[in-house]
């Protein structure tokens, strides 16, 4: 697998190439549109929906001031169960902690079962490169991996694809690394699902080793939670005989009491179902039933700099549903690969730069600003992240971050519009001016109007003004501004 | 009651009419609204593009303009929504006590025109007449930051002569975001062609929302399709009567319609 998303350009760029595709324009329209209705309908039948949202943010905010006292509570139940804890500072020493464990049982494969913290930290690059195949066992996963491709959404990464590519994708690269689809393979969603179950099973039964991710990890009894809808990730966490769960030290919840409501909120937010088809808890090692051998790698990769953050930590409530890239008109449009990360939409746009930091890279700086600030993503969140109000704190820390030195232009006309529109009689005096332009502008022959305001077309100098008008007209300035008419008429008694 | 007008930079530059139709509508309705002209910007398109330091002069300028106001009505819900919720952030950023205090004294007046006159005035028959066939976009600050819910669509029904018609897709952002209209131009486009789209399939010949810069973007759009359907702030609307009808161009056709040289 060679795809990556490193060297990705910055969203408006990458969001432009993306718009150009129309198949996958018509895909997210399609399937965000079908998830967006799914949710609302279960959502609603949920009568203490907002008081679920209310707890469900108060029981993550209260894990996350507690973080350290929490972390150790599972470290220690884990270990009394025969479990064994390794701490990972960034994916580095994540991914080395598990490929160092297949080594040790000689492996050269492993089965995977989704995991974002996996994802995140590059898990199955790290193995190629150590000799170690990973084989993605969730549906969309496998397509992605198959067509060498890359995520484009955190619950259903293959969202930006329809069933007759992902034909074309088996049928091309199944046989490559196992068993092939079948000749007659169709596109109909049942056939492809056989031909994937097939394909799998033969991993499933081979495999030694599985590396999953977590949703939840209970403090108080070292319980691991997968939540799934296939049973794809119940095979790899039941049958090899040994196990590592990469989990986001954010995932941990204090009690089975508090495990509840993220069971009420999750499924609804993500898949819009009441209930997910399999859910598989796990604490330790079980004598003579499953993996006999079990790991679980706690990994920060920017999490504590996230937590420091006030604005900011409140991202880490998140419990990876996606309700808020299927709500998002830009994700509708663009698709997950434009923000470059296995974090795409609105949470993407405001979990990358907290985990990397700001300031640091172009493509980073520029999710943050990804977003027209519409709200219906916090309106959408099972935890109540106020997803805008980061967004504008974090374009804040892009903006600082980027104080002294040379002044981009942008920071230029914001200072030069800023001291002007700090003052009435400098704001009366440049409306002046602009009024005067208008007037001059209407009283050229030719060109278009609006009702009886004269409308200009491109503007031809590079900058906003092109960006604005390339597409939309714009009316050139009012002959008078309301507050000269307002001034003239003295309080517009006439009106 | 002591009613301080807040235009917005947007309309005293560009919309003035609106403005007008504001005064026009308050005053049929009893309300003498005052126009302090300290007034400038919220500085809604600083903060919102993270030059928060270059926001503060601009929030103390507001807090001066409207410190002396019961309530300060405004024909936007975006900078309602700014003075509300994003003034206090400013003001803390400023480390002046003095500026959080006009903050908290000055941001809960703030309030949006629906808001005013169905909560305030307590008036959901304005008194105009508009006979045409109107859709309503709910801009997303409005809808979302304020919850004006079904203010301004009640409004709307009430207009004598006005055929309210459904907006498919009615709750979706028209892409405009402020500076993302030309930061990220093409995604706001993309977003603005669809949202254009619903308005055609809509039937109506004129789009009303409660944020002119909302409708700059829409509109212009609209305008470059050569599609024919004008847009018009909500203001406009509700101060059309038909005795005045003529100011608006109530009675008129919608005049979208290119004039050649």
């Amino acid at each position: 697998m060679t795809a990556t998303f490193v060297g990705m350009p910055a969203f408006p760029e990458a969001a432009r190439r993306a718009l150009e595709n129309a198949q996958q324009r018509h895909n997210l329209a399609h399937a965000t549109g079908t998830i967006r209705e799914k949710r609302a309908s279960v959502v609603a039948e949920v009568d203490e929906w907002e008081g679920l949202r209310l707890a469900g943010a108060a029981i993550k905010d209260h894990t996350l001031r507690h973080l350290d006292d929490q972390l150790l509570a599972l470290e220690s139940a884990l270990q009394e169960r025969g479990a064994t804890v390794h701490w990972a500072r960034d994916a580095d020493e994540a991914c080395r902690i598990v490929a160092d464990i297949a080594h040790a049982h000689d492996l050269d494969e492993v089965v995977k079962v989704k995991s974002m913290a996996t994802q995140e930290i590059g898990l199955n690059e790290a193995l190629a490169a150590e000799g170690i195949a990973a084989w993605e066992t969730d549906l969309a996963e496998l397509i992605v991996q198959l067509g060498d491709d890359l995520p484009s959404h955190i619950l259903v990464p293959a969202i930006h694809r329809n069933r007759s590519e992902i034909r074309e994708i088996f049928r091309t690269s199944m046989g490559e690394v196992g068993r092939p689809a079948p000749d007659a393979l169709s596109d109909d969603p049942a056939d492809l699902a056989a031909a994937a179950r097939l394909h799998l099973r033969e991993k499933f039964l081979r495999a030694k080793m599985a590396v999953s991710g977590a949703n939840f990890a209970v403090a108080e009894t070292g319980t691991l939670v997968v939540v799934e809808s296939e049973g794809n990730g119940r095979m790899c966490l039941t049958l090899p005989e040994v196990l590592v769960s990469v989990v986001g030290i954010e995932k941990v919840v204090p009690t089975w009491q508090d495990l509840e409501v993220f069971m009420q909120l999750l499924p609804r937010s993500s898949t819009g179902e009441r209930m997910n088809p399999y859910t598989s808890t796990w604490a330790g090692v079980v004598p003579d039933d499953g993996p006999q051998e079990v790991h679980v790698v706690l990994l920060d990769n920017g999490r504590t700099r996230a937590l420091a953050d006030e604005v900011g930590r409140q991202a880490l409530r998140c419990i990876r549903c996606s309700a808020c890239l299927n709500v998002c008109p830009v994700y509708e449009r663009t698709g997950g690969h434009a923000y470059g990360s296995v974090y795409p939409g609105p949470i993407g746009a405001i979990l990358n730069p907290l985990l990397r930091g700001v300031g640091v890279d172009e493509q980073t700086d520029s999710l943050p600003y990804a977003s027209s600030l519409c709200g219906a993503c916090f309106e959408a969140c099972p935890v109540r992240i106020d997803i805008p109000s980061v967004l504008v704190e974090l374009r804040g820390q892009v903006v600082d971050a980027h104080r002294g030195g040379l002044p981009k232009p942008e920071a230029v006309a914001m200072r030069g519009a800023a001291w002007v529109l700090s003052s009435g009689t400098r704001t009366a005096r440049s409306e002046r001016a602009a009024a005067f332009a208008g007037r001059l502008l209407d009283k050229m022959p030719g060109g278009r109007r609006q009702g009886e305001r004269r409308v200009l077309g491109t503007i031809p100098v590079p900058g906003p003004g092109t960006a604005w008008s390339q597409t939309r007209d714009v009316p050139v300035p009012a002959k008078e501004s309301f507050r000269a008419w307002w001034s003239r008429t003295d309080g517009g008694d006439e009106a | 009651m002591r009613v301080g007008l807040m235009i917005t930079c947007i309309n005293d530059a560009l919309f003035p009419d609106t403005g007008r139709s504001v005064v026009r509508l308050l005053r049929r309705l009893g309300v003498d609204v005052e126009f302090p002209p300290g007034q400038t910007c919220c500085g809604q398109p600083m903060v919102n593009t993270g030059y928060f330091d270059e926001a503060v002069p601009m929030v103390r300028n507001f807090v001066d303009a409207f410190a002396d106001y019961d309530y300060v009505v405004t024909p936007s819900g975006s900078c309602t929504g700014s003075a509300r919720h994003q003034h206090e952030l400013v003001a803390r950023r400023s480390g002046d006590p003095g500026l959080v205090r006009a903050v908290e004294e000055v941001a809960p007046r703030v309030v949006e025109l629906s808001e005013f006159l169905v909560d305030v005035l307590g008036v959901v028959d304005v008194g105009a007449y508009f006979p045409h066939q109107v859709t309503y976009h709910p801009t997303c600050h409005s809808l979302r930051m304020l919850g004006v819910g079904d203010r301004p669509t009640r409004l709307l029904e009430a207009v004598q002569g006005l055929r309210l018609v459904e907006l498919p897709g009615a709750e979706q952002c028209c892409g405009f975001g402020g500076t993302f209209a030309v930061k990220n131009a093409d995604t706001s486009v993309a977003m603005g062609f669809d949202k254009a789209r619903h308005v055609l399939d809509s039937g109506a010949e004129v789009l009303v929302a409660g944020d002119n810069s909302c409708l700059l973007h829409i509109g212009g759009l609209l305008s470059r399709q050569r599609s024919g359907i004008r847009v018009m702030h909500l203001a406009d609307v509700l101060a059309s009567t038909e005795k005045d009808a003529g100011q608006t161009g109530a009675t008129g056709p919608a005049k979208t319609e290119e004039k050649l040289p």
